[in-house]
This record gives C-alpha cells, sequence and structure tokens, in this order.
C-alpha cells in the first residue's frame, strides 16, 4: 500500500470515529423521544423538528440571527479603517499585525472574562463612574444583550481586520490614485474605490466573524448571564439541566444546517468568482 | 557495443493528449547525448520515463540491456539533474551530497563526497547552504550529488536555463569538459540549439512527440532530413524548395560563375547587426531570402539590383 | 484622512489591549475590589495554595500536549498524504469540523460517550478529553502544513527518490526536515487551542478531571475573584511566550 494511504488512515479513523459518528448519533437522537429519566428511546417522531416552529424558540433563533448579524457588521465598521491604517502605513507593518493578532493569540476565555470584570457592578468602569461623581449607583452594564454584543465584537475583531487587511494589500495602488487625479476627494475615493474593491476580503471576513457568533455560547452565557438565550445556550441546556437530548440534537441539527448552508454558498461564490 | 540506455517504441499518453508516440533511441555508453526540440515536444517527458517518475504506457526503457520500465527511481542507477537544482534547503552543500551515498549505503563517503566537490569546483564552500550559494554554485551541487553516484547515465533537464547568458557559455565548455573527464553518459534536454550543437556528440530533434533526425551535430546541421530539422537548428531562406542558410547565401552586384547558382534580386532592407549584415532580398519569383553578409563588404541599400548566390554544395534538401 | 486613521488606529489598539492590561494591573491590587489599595502579591500565593487549581491547571498541561503530540503526528501525516493526492470529501470534513460550533461537538462527543459507556463501560475522563481535543485540532495542524507543503517545490522529493531513498525515506529526510518551522508552529496552535478550550472540554470532561478553564469558568459564575485576574495574567504572559518562540521559529 502506498505510503500516503498509511498517513492518511489514522485521520480518516479519527474522524470518522470522533466526528462522522458523534454527528450520525445526534441526527438519529433529533428524530427520537425524550424517556421519562431524560434519555433517548423510540418511538421514531418529528416532533422535536415541529417544536422548533413554537414561538419561543423562533424567537430565540431569530434573536441569535440578529445578534450575530449586528456584531458582523460592528466588527466590520470597526474593522475596516484599522485594516486601511495598516495596509497604508509605511513601515512596521508587521508590528501593527502583530498588536492586533496578539489578543486574539492570548485565551478567549480570559479576554471574555475581561469584560466581566469591566461591566459588572463592583466592576471598574461601574466603580471609576462612582468615583468621579458621574452616577451614584452602579449601572447594570452586564448581564445582558448589550454586554454579548460587546463581548462578541470584542472576541471576533481580529477575525475580519486580517481579511480586509489581505484584499487591501493585493490592492493596485494606481487604482485610488487614479480616482484622485480623475477628481475624487478622499471620502469619495474610499466609498467608491476601495471599500468596493476589497469586497472579497469584507465578505470572508464576514462569514469567518458569523459563524461562530451564529453558535456562540461561552460568551453569551458568560456575560448574558443566562438571561440572553441563543441557539448556543438553548442547545447546551437541553443537554444538561432540561435533559431533553432529542429536541437539544434538533436544535443543534437546525444550527449546523444554517452553518453549513453558510459555508457552502461562500465557497460557491468564491470559485465562480475565480472562474 | 551495447548502448548503455535504449528507448524502444516508448509512447506516454496523459489524459487528452499523447506525450509520445513511440520513440526508440540508442544511446551509446560515455556518449554526450541530447534530446533537443521545442516546448511540448516529449523531450523533458523522455527524461522522466528514464528517470522512473513515471511508468511509460507502452514500450521499453532498458538500462544495460535489461527492462526497467517498473522500476522506481531509487532502483535505477540514473541519476537526475532537476531544472531548478532541487537542492534540500535543510542540508549545506556537503549534506546534498552525500545524501545519495548515504541511501545507498555506500562506504567511504567523506573520500568520494571531496572528491566530487573537487570535481565541480566548489572546494570550500561545501559547508554553505543553498540559500547562501549563487544559481551557478548550487547547480554544481547539483551535478556533484548527483555524479557522486557514479550512475550509468546522468540525465540533465534544462540545466543551463536558470544561469545568466555569460555563465551559460562557460558552463556549456565545463559541462562538456566534466563530461569527458568522468566518462559517465550523459542525456541532455534542451531546446537552445546551440547548447545542444556545442557540448552534444549526438543528438536527436524532437518535435510533437516523436523524433525527426539522429545524427552528429554537424550532419543534423548541415543535412537536415526534415523542414522542420532544418528550421529549428537555424534559420533557412527556402527558395523554390532548397534550403540554404544565411551564412551560405552571398550577395553581389555581379552573378557569379565558377559553379554558383545566382539569380538577380532586389533589396528590401539591410540591418546591422554589429558582427554582420542581414541583407533582405526579393527574387523575382517573389520568394525573400536573407543573407547574412560581413561588416567589411559595401553596404547595400535599399531598392538596389543584386545577384544573390551560394555554392549548389551548402544547399539543404529535405523530404 | 490619513491623520484621522492614525487617531482611530489608535484607539483601535487601546480598546484591544486595555481591557487584558487592567485585568493584569488589577491581578497585583491587595483589595478584592477595584479600587486601587496598593501592590500584592497575594492572589498570585493563592493560585498555588488552591488545590482545585493546581490539579485543573496539571490537567490542562497533560491534556494541551497529549492531544498537541497526537494531533500534530496525525495532522502533517494527513497534510502530506493530502499534497500528494487530494481528497475533497476528507478536506471537506476536516473544514466542516472546524466550522462546527463548539457547542455542537461537545454535545455530540457527549452523546457518543456516553453511548460508549453504555455498550463498552467507559467513563468520562481525562483521556475523553484527550481524544476531543485531538478531533478538532488535526484540522488546523493540516490546514498549517499544507501552507507549508505548498511553498515546496515537487522536485525536492523526486530528487530523494532519484537519489536512491524509497518513499519513507524521502518523507522521513527531506519534507519532514524542510517543514520543520511549519510543524512548530502548527504544534504550538495546537496547544494553545487546547489549553484555551472551554466548551467542549465541559461537556465531555469527568467529574474528577477538571481543566483549568473549567475551574476559572465556574469561578467567574460565582463571581469574579482577583485570584482570576491573577491566572487570567499568567496564562496571558505564557499564551504570549508560545506566540513569540513560534513567531521566532518562523522567522528562522
Amino acid at each position: 500500500m502506498k505510503l500516503r494511504t498509511w498517513f492518511v488512515l489514522p485521520t480518516w479513523v479519527w474522524m470518522a470515529g470522533l466526528f462522522a459518528a458523534p454527528f450520525a448519533i445526534i441526527l438519529a437522537y433529533s428524530f427520537l423521544t425524550r424517556g421519562d429519566y431524560g434519555g433517548v428511546e423510540q418511538p421514531w417522531t418529528l416532533e422535536n423538528y415541529q417544536r422548533l416552529f413554537d414561538r419561543l424558540y423562533l424567537i430565540i433563533l431569530l434573536r441569535s440571527f440578529a445578534m450575530a448579524s449586528v456584531a458582523t457588521v460592528l466588527c466590520l465598521i470597526l474593522a475596516f479603517p484599522v485594516a486601511l491604517f495598516i495596509s497604508q502605513a509605511p513601515r512596521r507593518k508587521n508590528l501593527y499585525l502583530q498588536l492586533v493578532m496578539l489578543p486574539f493569540w492570548t485565551s478567549f476565555l480570559v479576554r471574555t472574562y475581561a469584560w466581566l470584570f469591566l461591566l459588572r457592578d463592583t466592576g471598574l468602569i461601574n466603580t471609576f463612574l462612582e468615583k468621579i461623581g458621574i452616577i451614584h449607583s452602579p449601572l447594570p452594564l452586564l448581564y445582558n444583550s448589550g454586554a454579548v454584543l460587546l463581548g462578541l465584537v470584542y472576541g471576533y475583531l481580529p477575525f475580519m481586520v486580517l481579511p480586509i487587511y489581505a484584499t487591501l494589500e493585493r490592492l493596485d495602488p494606481s487604482l485610488p490614485e487614479a480616482a484622485a487625479d480623475l477628481g475624487a476627494r478622499p471620502w469619495t475615493t474610499l466609498f467608491r474605490v476601495i471599500v468596493p474593491l476589497s469586497r472579497s476580503g469584507i465578505i470572508a471576513g464576514a462569514v469567518l466573524v458569523f459563524i461562530p457568533c451564529l453558535g456562540t455560547y461561552l460568551t453569551s452565557d458568560l456575560l448574558g448571564g443566562g438571561r440572553t438565550v441563543l441557539v448556543g445556550n438553548l442547545v447546551q441546556s437541553q443537554f444538561t439541566t432540561a435533559r431533553d437530548w432529542p429536541f437539544g440534537s434538533a436544535v443543534s441539527m437546525l444550527l449546523m444546517l444554517l452553518v453549513t448552508l453558510l459555508v457552502w454558498g461562500f465557497l460557491r461564490r468564491e470559485s465562480e468568482q475565480l472562474s | 557495443m551495447e548502448p548503455i540506455l535504449e528507448v524502444r517504441d516508448l509512447v506516454k499518453d496523459y489524459p487528452g493528449h499523447r506525450a509520445l508516440s513511440g520513440i526508440s533511441l540508442s544511446i551509446p555508453q560515455g556518449s554526450f547525448f541530447s534530446l533537443l526540440g521545442p516546448s511540448g515536444c516529449g523531450k523533458t517527458t523522455t527524461l522522466r520515463l528514464v528517470a522512473g517518475f513515471e511508468e511509460p504506457s507502452s514500450g521499453e526503457v532498458r538500462i544495460k540491456g535489461e527492462v526497467v520500465n517498473h522500476r522506481k527511481p531509487y532502483e535505477r542507477n540514473v541519476s537526475t539533474v532537476f531544472q531548478s537544482y532541487a537542492l534540500f534547503p535543510h542540508l549545506t552543500a556537503r549534506g546534498n551530497v552525500e545524501f545519495g551515498l548515504k541511501r545507498h549505503g555506500m562506504s567511504d563517503i567523506e573520500k568520494r563526497v571531496a572528491e566530487a566537490i573537487t570535481l565541480v569546483g566548489l572546494l570550500g564552500k561545501e559547508i554553505r547552504k543553498p540559500a547562501q550559494l549563487s544559481g551557478g554554485e548550487r547547480q554544481r551541487v547539483a551535478l556533484a550529488r548527483s555524479l557522486v553516484l557514479a550512475p550509468d547515465v546522468l540525465l540533465l533537464d534544462e540545466p543551463l536555463a536558470a544561469l545568466d547568458p555569460k555563465l551559460r557559455k562557460q558552463m556549456r565548455s565545463e559541462l562538456k569538459a566534466m563530461q569527458r573527464r568522468v566518462g559517465i553518459t550523459f542525456l541532455l534536454v534542451t531546446h537552445d540549439q546551440e547548447e545542444a550543437l556545442s557540448m552534444s556528440d549526438q543528438l536527436a530533434v524532437m518535435n510533437e512527440g516523436h523524433v525527426e533526425q539522429v545524427g552528429s551535430p554537424e550532419d543534423i546541421y548541415l543535412r537536415p532530413r526534415t523542414k522542420f530539422v532544418a528550421g529549428f537548428l537555424g534559420a533557412v531562406n527556402w527558395i523554390e524548395g532548397i534550403g540554404i542558410r544565411p551564412e551560405s547565401t552571398r550577395i553581389g552586384r555581379e552573378a557569379e560563375n565558377h559553379g554558383a547558382k545566382s539569380f538577380p534580386a532586389l533589396v528590401t532592407d539591410s540591418v546591422f547587426l554589429g558582427d554582420c549584415f542581414q541583407v533582405i532580398v526579393r527574387m523575382a519569383s517573389g520568394e525573400e531570402a536573407v543573407a547574412q553578409v560581413h561588416r567589411s563588404s559595401p553596404v547595400f541599400q535599399r531598392g538596389e539590383s543584386v545577384h544573390i548566390s551560394w555554392n549548389p554544395s551548402d544547399e539543404i534538401s529535405v523530404a | 484622512m490619513k491623520r484621522w486613521l492614525a487617531v482611530y488606529a489608535v484607539g483601535f489598539f487601546a480598546f484591544l489591549h486595555l481591557p487584558l492590561l487592567t485585568l493584569a494591573v488589577f491581578s497585583f491590587n491587595s483589595s478584592r475590589f477595584t479600587v486601587w489599595e496598593h501592590f500584592s502579591l497575594e492572589w498570585y500565593r493563592a493560585i498555588f495554595r488552591d488545590p482545585e487549581l493546581v490539579e485543573a491547571t496539571w490537567n490542562s498541561v497533560i491534556v494541551a500536549v497529549a492531544a498537541t503530540v497526537i494531533a500534530t503526528v496525525v495532522g502533517t501525516m494527513c497534510a502530506y498524504a493530502l499534497w500528494k493526492k487530494k481528497s475533497r470529501l476528507l478536506t471537506g470534513t476536516l473544514y466542516l469540523s472546524l466550522v462546527t460550533p463548539e457547542i455542537v461537538t461537545g454535545i455530540s462527543l457527549l452523546a457518543l460517550f456516553q453511548w460508549m459507556f453504555r455498550w463498552l463501560h467507559w467513563h468520562l475522563g481525562l483521556y475523553t478529553v484527550i481524544l476531543a481535543h485531538v478531533a478538532f485540532s488535526i484540522a488546523y495542524v493540516v490546514i498549517v502544513i499544507s501552507a507549508r507543503l505548498r511553498t515546496l517545490s515537487p522536485s525536492l522529493e523526486e530528487a530523494a527518490l532519484d537519489l536512491g531513498a524509497n518513499e519513507w525515506g524521502a518523507f522521513f529526510y527531506v519534507i519532514l526536515p524542510a517543514l520543520g518551522p511549519g510543524i512548530i508552529a502548527a504544534a504550538l496552535l495546537a496547544l494553545t487551542v487546547s489549553f484555551d478550550d472551554y466548551v467542549i472540554t465541559s461537556m465531555v470532561a469527568g467529574v474528577d478531571s477538571q481543566t483549568l478553564p473549567m475551574v476559572i469558568y465556574a469561578m467567574a459564575r460565582r463571581g469574579a475573584s482577583p485570584v482570576i485576574n491573577a491566572i487570567s495574567a499568567l496564562i496571558t504572559v505564557f499564551f504570549g511566550i508560545l506566540i513569540v518562540i513560534s513567531e521566532q521559529v518562523r522567522e528562522a
């Protein structure tokens, strides 16, 4: 047998056993019923999927979508100027890139916790505002959707900066110069030339931010305090406290379906662009 | 004597096209043999089939009489010098040269390596890594690496293509001298006819997957058997089916006798190339011809009436 | 406009780094409140006095090292095999494992292990965590190594074969050394991803196999404590060192 066949075998085994098999189990569970003691048993049913259309769960889904969308847009707005700055920097580009990537490389948990530390009632921000007399009782900055949004944006911002920067780097520098030569002022050049030309980077960044935000669990649990229920939290609760594995599996399958569709759509678009 | 390398009716198909349409070659031991042709003619494919990187669709590759079609590259006693040299970046020059000896478990590694490095003129530079060597030095390492294994045939895939023109000329004579010294059969692939002519004992001109002609450099140049070979080896004037090379073509005010052929013609252009003039004339039949005229001869003006002449013995007649 | 961009960039970098910096600064605050008292190493000492924390850290290290070694070996071999012959199915599966939300990966592995528990008497423990970590790390390794392989000339392998090495020799003596820095970068990536994982680990860890992120998370949910600040600062420094090493190796 060829060497490469031996080499690829362990990965096949691992992916089959620890990725495909679990997935298949969850798929099966999504069509089964919750047992009295929280187990999974027959009969086979479509009930779990029907439940997804309940108002309660649709709201959760919509909320997740909205949260992910807003986070993505915010990341885009915040990231683009920095990406532009770095691409136009005459030197030390690498330094700036390192500065952007450095927080990303540290623990995601720590970075999310940092906002917990800053936003809570006895956190730094409230203490500071109270000290200088602006407020007299702490602001409820934490355990709401705003905090979750902040945590998401903060966590995934570098994912938006890099693809946009990569696209801007490849931009032909004579194009903005030509625009200026033809009479366009800086803001016009930016919005009519540079931004449209960096479309592929923007879309790549959007996908890289939107997908993890859609399925987020840690940020919404830690910073949302259990009050902001997103799809990820729903899945987790079904598998722990609510002990409704079949329903949790159905929600997971829905989430997987959405994510797969998004990625597939993105890849299709990429290959269309290339051909 | 038995040829050291033979290919018989070698065919290579790829999905969509046929790279080799059944070629046969016989390469004598100790010779410098070149495969010459334009890109896509199948010369590199032939080399790769001999080296063992690919298997033929049909036909045979024989080394010292043995059929080696199904043998892996490391089971054949041939060695390749790649166009990109393919030096191992993590090893020094010495490490590269040692590599094959170590894999074969040969003895006297240090001695053999020292000999090879001296042969290619890299003494003193063997501790450098490829990144620290110039293009020419890298090529020498590639040569040493292959030669140290004393292969039956050394295969060279356009070895001079990556060098700049001055270095190329110098390397040509060095390669030729090296081959004579070690006595190993060299099989060289190139698209540069000057290279093939200057270095080879014999060469095969290839085109679109088949061999057009095999012979010595003089044979191929002076007595090409097809229009393609004539045209590939140098410029040719085709006048009424007869071929004459510009350097054998003379321009004069008067017609020549004494056995030469002469025809009246009109000068259409005269280009000064530094070492000679290229005079372009149109003949009465309407055909154009180029003559290479020595710098010291009189300058011909556009529109002048002249005579174009040549010796019949210089004529090229093809099938 | 250039000036505005520069001003914005400064603000941006401040926004990105200040939260972590304040976290680190207040880890040295003697008071447990966010009012500065005086410099103190008390919270750092508290870390080492807490047996739960120490054990969790040790578990995290074991898991990270084991998972990294396995994932790097398996992933490098896989990347090499894919370089020689593409497989859309495998590449697609690996990418899918990357975009799958962590919670989904976590619960699906939990379901698998519970099933194993019923039929093969498996229990959740440190080894289930390691298995899970390898599963999601392989894709990262494959990506890094594949990128590195693309920079290598295919003639390198042919040259090795030509000179007498067989397929394994070509891989071991030529490709592997040429990949060197890439392998280290991939390993460091796998290490950081594994060490930092909370979501998946929390679903598949046994009761007595807590990792550091799990302990930190539990503490954070109970209410913030300066001890977490101290741990966070240490983790950040640790990861920072890993990045510096990674960069140095890449330069070489």
